[in-house]
């Protein structure tokens, strides 16, 4: 669905993507792991048409058969079926729950089953429902994740992309995110998983890529790096 | 002073108010959007008066349509002005837009000059807004009336717009997060647009009623109006629609009543505004109603 050649992204002198290559198949769960300023979403910004200057190839086989995303600008995004839920969220914090969720459908014209989709995220995430008036900015870090993942499934995508879905949340919140994710790629939507939580993200991937400063060094099934001794030694702790 | 004399101050306040309030509103919302002071928007006021005299002396046309096309016509001379002036320069350091904003001020006053000539031009009244209605021994302009309606309705649908509506919702969502506001697949600049043309579509109303009340237009008429709409809504709280109507109607009142109480400083009526705007910006920077806009990535 989504096959990334040799991507480069830079930041003036900043070299921060050095030629990733990769490739999500249409209905996986892929996921892409690595330390902090490994690159992960420079790479997942780049898709999104977030960073200017970008080179090598980035191919969107979706519903407007083969495109190139390369060079076109995020607001299209929605509208080929790709959602991004941002690194840190980026709630906006004045908008109640329900105008956040509805700004996330903002592409789409068929009024009344926004309505259904909404109900659906409530459905997803039952503490959202309970908060529906409240404003974005008063929600828990917990919610707020909840929110962003919603409010990015409110588009409708196909592939949807989530960046660091598990920062700062507990354990069993990150459970829950986890089995959430799980469900929406069981309803037949594709994944792109950027995390730091190896361990999370490698037992429900279907296929990893690991980044270091910038380069995949490793890459296989989520079931083949668990056991991995290098990933255990770097990602797993020990 | 008489309580008659007062009553009918108070008129005038509430319309002096409500004009400046509906100026300040466009300055508020291109501020809370694009962080950029609009100085051409007292301009825009200006052609929407010049348009409505246009429209009913040269062309003859009833008021209502008249009114009608000159808000039209303005609204879409605020777009054009961001689209020229302003849109090539939104990831230019915000300085440049500012500067950018002074020149298309200038040049469009110095064009009003040209085309419209200095000449101070005389605004129609319609005979049944300026015949005073007498209530018992206060006697009032229907304008008096009718511009503080024409105002809160305008304000109302506004709100209404920027409240209630999926345009409206992207207009707020941009002021806090344009980049997350893309990524949801927001056109950011057709928003621009639209919040150009609202507040260009209130200036211009503005300006026709002014052109009503003080029926004496010229190509400079704007410059003073726009700069205390500016310091209305400074006071208001800029970002804030509420705030600025707020900060336009208070500041109408000290302007009427300051001269009616003491007639003596009369000569300094227009000086009031501006120490209002010296003493908020050392109290409460972010005005009656509004909060901390951050400096935004
Ligand atoms: N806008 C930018 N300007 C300059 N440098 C940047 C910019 N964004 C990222 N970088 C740099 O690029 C490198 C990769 O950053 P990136 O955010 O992609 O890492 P990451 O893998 O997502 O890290 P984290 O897990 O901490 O989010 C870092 O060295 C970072 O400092
Ligand atoms: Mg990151």
């Amino acid at each position: 669905m989504l096959e990334i050649t040799d991507l480069h992204v830079r930041y003036g002198g900043i070299h921060a993507v050095k030629g990733v290559t990769l490739s999500i198949p249409k209905g996986s769960i892929v996921t892409l792991i690595g330390a902090n300023g490994a690159g992960k979403s420079s790479a997942i910004r780049a898709v999104a048409g977030l960073v200017k200057g970008i080179e090598g190839e980035i191919i969107f086989n979706g519903r407007d058969g083969r495109t190139s995303l390369k060079g076109l600008p995020p607001e299209s995004m929605v509208r080929k079926g790709i959602a991004l839920s941002p690194e840190g969220r980026r709630i906006l914090p004045h908008l109640t729950v329900i105008e956040n969720l509805r700004l996330g459908a903002y592409s789409r014209n068929d009024a009344e089953r926004i309505e259904d989709d909404i109900e659906y995220v409530y459905s997803l995430f039952p503490r959202l429902k309970e908060r529906s008036w409240q404003k974005g900015g008063t929600l828990s870090g917990g919610e707020q994740q909840m929110l962003a993942v919603g409010r990015a499934l409110m588009s409708r995508p196909d592939l949807i992309m989530l960046d660091e879905p598990s920062l700062g949340l507990a354990p069993l919140l990150v459970r829950e995110i986890f089995e959430i994710i799980l469900q929406i790629n069981a309803e037949g939507k594709t994944v792109l998983l950027v995390e730091q939580n190896a361990f999370a993200a490698l037992k429900i991937a279907h296929y990893a890529y690991i980044l270091e400063v910038g380069r995949i060094v490793l890459q296989g099934s989520g079931q083949e790096l668990l056991t991995n001794p290098k990933v255990k030694a770097a990602y797993l702790g020990g | 002073m008489t309580s008659a004399m007062f009553i009918q101050h108070f008129f005038n306040a509430l319309t002096l108010g409500s004009l400046y309030g509906l100026i300040a509103i466009g300055y508020t919302m291109v501020y809370g959007i694009l962080r950029l002071i609009n100085f051409a928007h007292g301009d825009i006021f200006m052609m929407g008066a010049y348009f409505i005299f246009f429209g009913t002396v040269s062309f003859f046309l009833p008021w209502g349509v008249a009114a009608v096309l000159a808000i039209a016509a303005a609204s879409l001379c605020g777009v054009i002005i961001d689209r020229i002036a302003y849109q090539p320069l939104r990831n230019a350091p915000r300085i440049s837009a500012l500067i950018s904003a002074i020149g298309v001020s200038f040049l469009i006053e110095n064009l009003a000059l040209v085309i419209f000539t200095g000449l101070p031009r005389p605004v129609v009244q319609p005979e049944w807004l300026v015949k005073p209605l007498a209530f018992g021994n206060v006697r009032i302009l229907p304008l008096g009336l009718v511009v503080p309606a024409i105002s809160f309705i305008l304000v109302a649908a506004l709100l209404w717009v920027v409240y209630r509506t999926k345009p409206g919702l992207a207009m707020r969502a941009i002021s806090k997060d344009i980049e997350t506001t893309r990524l949801l697949g927001v056109k950011v600049n057709k928003i621009i647009a639209f919040t150009f043309a609202l507040g260009s579509a209130l200036a211009a109303a503005s300006g026709i009623m002014w052109a009503l009340r003080y029926p004496q237009i010229h190509p400079f008429m704007g410059v003073l109006p726009g700069f205390k709409a500016f310091i209305a809504a400074v006071f208001g709280g800029i970002g804030s629609i509420q705030g600025a109507m707020v900060g336009g109607l208070i500041l109408g009142f000290i302007e009427i009543m300051l001269v009616a109480f003491f007639p003596e400083f009369s000569g300094y009526r227009d000086a009031y505004a501006f120490i209002l705007l010296i003493a908020i910006l050392l109290v409460k920077p972010t005005g009656l109603l509004g909060e901390k806009l951050e400096e935004k990535i």
